[in-house]
């Protein structure tokens, strides 16, 4: 209780600091006595980039947890499984059919795709006799290659590419009013992988132990499946991509709080949300007032996170041989 | 009461299990022994869903296993196969809890508490009840495996070689909690299990398969026998009474 109120904490100052800064001048108590520059600053394009930082975070490493819980893998994440390669052929898909202004087609086809896809990666995981470790994600990432080559070439066959690129680097430099609202489906998606955690859980434990347990094996595994293509297709659609968010933050809670999922929901959630808006907060200070796309600082201190943990985990391999 | 008829399994062309036609007996410790391969493991996995059938029934109190919901089957019947290391870290009370999903599906109420602990006070894990399982030994993890079998309470209880990998003191251990599962709680406790004096001093009830068939069913005391040892095992087999057991001597 107490950890949850300090992370609730850190989330609203670090709020208040996301909405305080900018180009533009904006102050508190400007707003609280109703100026209208205030009003607009921070209704048309403050609170949109923090409603959308604070959603995306959560998204992204929730998608990530019920991912690696799901596989049983903790290399597992959406950007590792595929799925947002597979969106980014959904949302090209959509572009040609209908150009680029389709927001609700994009959605729909990321979505579908991205289910199809990481569909497509769990059944390729199931037919292999070996699934070390490293397989897993090896696996994954080789069919995201595969896809994304394709995605290149249909691109330039039909003169999109330059539209594409906009969907390589995830950034809220563009998040105004009128234009993140589809994030808002991320949270009834956050809701319901709440109701379900129990049965990702139990799902994780091996097909065995779930049917044992009682439980509907497939339809658990579909119904997180379809909340990581759901939620993923919404950011990859507003935002663009962000990499390591879904990757290190369930495995940061999890040597904390282990991998009872219903009882690690709200810290992972929060945890992103905080990780992604201390990004975002570099990326606007760093070369003020210009800013850095927040796949490029999210990515680089991912990554430290990410090397990390790793070595922490070999030290850890390492200790447990050397004890008798 | 547990009962299959002219049951088949076929991997490829071989039938691992081949025409079993069996009625478990109710409130004993069966042990289900043969050789690698003879599909005690497949016979059992059939039995408790956890595989599909070819042919044939398998009928739990009275009603055909494709009948059952699966969620209310898993509050009559439970098994504990052989575990490949756990990728979840979970604490040994958060995996005894899962034993209660048929019930609660995961919202544990005051009185799955109340299982829970008694399933942990049961094997003596109360002490280790907030340790992560990774932390654990390979037979305390088996202990905390059997506790959520336990919290599962079920009135049929399969195993699947559950002694396989563990030191003599917690192959003891328990051996002496599934035997007190079947004389306090009057549970019905089916294990695989290949140490054959394992099964002699702890079985009520043997089955024994060969090439996916029963050869040969029986008291424990009936069976132990060395022309019928030789029969399941092609292995000749001394028998000597020791302290009232029949103990086997097999090492040539």
């Amino acid at each position: 209780m107490k950890k949850k109120l300090i992370l609730i904490l850190l989330l609203f100052v670090l709020g208040c600091i996301s909405v305080s800064l900018g180009v533009k001048a904006f102050s508190w108590a400007g707003l609280l006595s109703g100026q209208p520059a205030d009003r607009s600053v921070f209704w048309l394009s403050r609170l949109p980039r923090l409603i959308s930082i604070l959603i995306t975070g959560a998204g992204l490493s929730i998608s990530g947890l019920i991912l690696q819980t799901i596989t049983g893998n903790k290399f597992v994440s959406p950007a590792v499984a595929g799925t947002m390669d597979w969106c980014r052929l959904g949302i090209l898909l959509a572009i040609i059919l209908a150009g680029s202004q389709q927001t609700w087609l994009k959605l729909l086809l990321a979505f579908v795709v991205s289910l199809a896809g990481t569909l497509l990666f769990l059944t390729l995981l199931r037919q292999l006799s070996y699934q070390g470790t490293y397989m897993v994600p090896l696996i994954g990432l080789m069919l995201g290659l595969v896809v994304s080559s394709v995605t290149s070439l249909i691109a330039y066959r039909f003169d999109v590419a330059q539209n594409l690129q906009s969907w390589l680097q995830g950034s809220f430099s563009l998040i105004i009013e009128g234009r993140y609202e589809l994030l808002y489906l991320g949270l009834p998606c956050l809701l319901l992988a709440y109701l379900y955690a129990a049965r990702f859980t139990v799902a994780g434990m091996g097909e065995a132990t779930a049917v044992n347990l009682g439980l509907n094996y497939k339809a658990a595994t579909l119904a997180g499946l379809t909340l990581t293509a759901l939620m993923t297709s919404a950011i990859l659609v507003t935002v663009g991509s962000i990499a390591f968010v879904g990757l290190i933050i369930p495995n940061l809670v999890s040597i904390w709080h282990g991998d009872h999922i219903r009882h690690t929901m709200f810290e992972t959630a929060a945890l992103g949300s905080i990780f992604l808006l201390s990004c975002d907060l570099i990326s606007r200070t760093l070369i003020y007032p210009h800013e850095i796309p927040i796949s490029v600082t999210a990515g680089i201190i991912g990554a430290g996170v990410f090397l990390a943990l790793i070595l922490r985990r070999r030290r850890r391999v390492h200790g447990k041989r050397q004890t008798p | 009461m547990i009962q299959t008829k002219s049951l088949y399994k076929h991997y490829g062309q071989t039938a691992v299990v081949n025409d079993v036609s069996l009625q478990l007996p109710t409130g004993r410790l069966i042990a289900f022994i043969g050789s690698n391969g003879a599909g005690k493991s497949t016979l059992i996995s059939l039995i408790s869903r956890t595989l599909a059938k070819d042919e044939g029934q398998i009928m739990i109190d009275q009603q055909e296993l494709e009948q059952w919901k699966s969620q209310k089957l898993a509050t009559r019947l439970s098994i504990l196969k052989q575990q490949n290391a756990l990728s979840l870290r979970l604490t040994v009370r958060e995996l005894t809890g899962f034993g209660r999903y048929p019930y609660s599906r995961g919202r544990l109420t005051p009185q799955d508490e109340v299982k829970i602990d008694q399933a942990l006070a049961y094997l003596n894990l109360e002490a280790l009840q907030d340790r992560y399982l990774d932390e654990l030994s390979g037979g305390q993890r088996q202990m905390a495996y059997i506790a959520m079998l336990l919290a599962q309470d079920t009135d049929y209880v399969f195993l699947d070689e559950p002694l396989n990998n563990l030191d003599m003191k917690h192959s003891v251990q328990i051996m002496q909690v599934l035997r007190r599962m079947v004389s306090d709680l009057r549970k019905t406790v089916m294990v695989v299990i290949h140490d054959i004096n394992f099964v002699s001093a702890y079985s009520d009830y043997m089955i024994a398969l060969k090439d996916g068939q029963v050869v040969c069913q029986g008291e424990t005391a009936e069976v132990i026998t060395p022309r019928r040892l030789k029969a399941i095992f092609d292995l000749d087999i001394e028998v000597h009474e020791i302290n009232g057991h029949p103990i086997c001597v097999y090492y040539n």
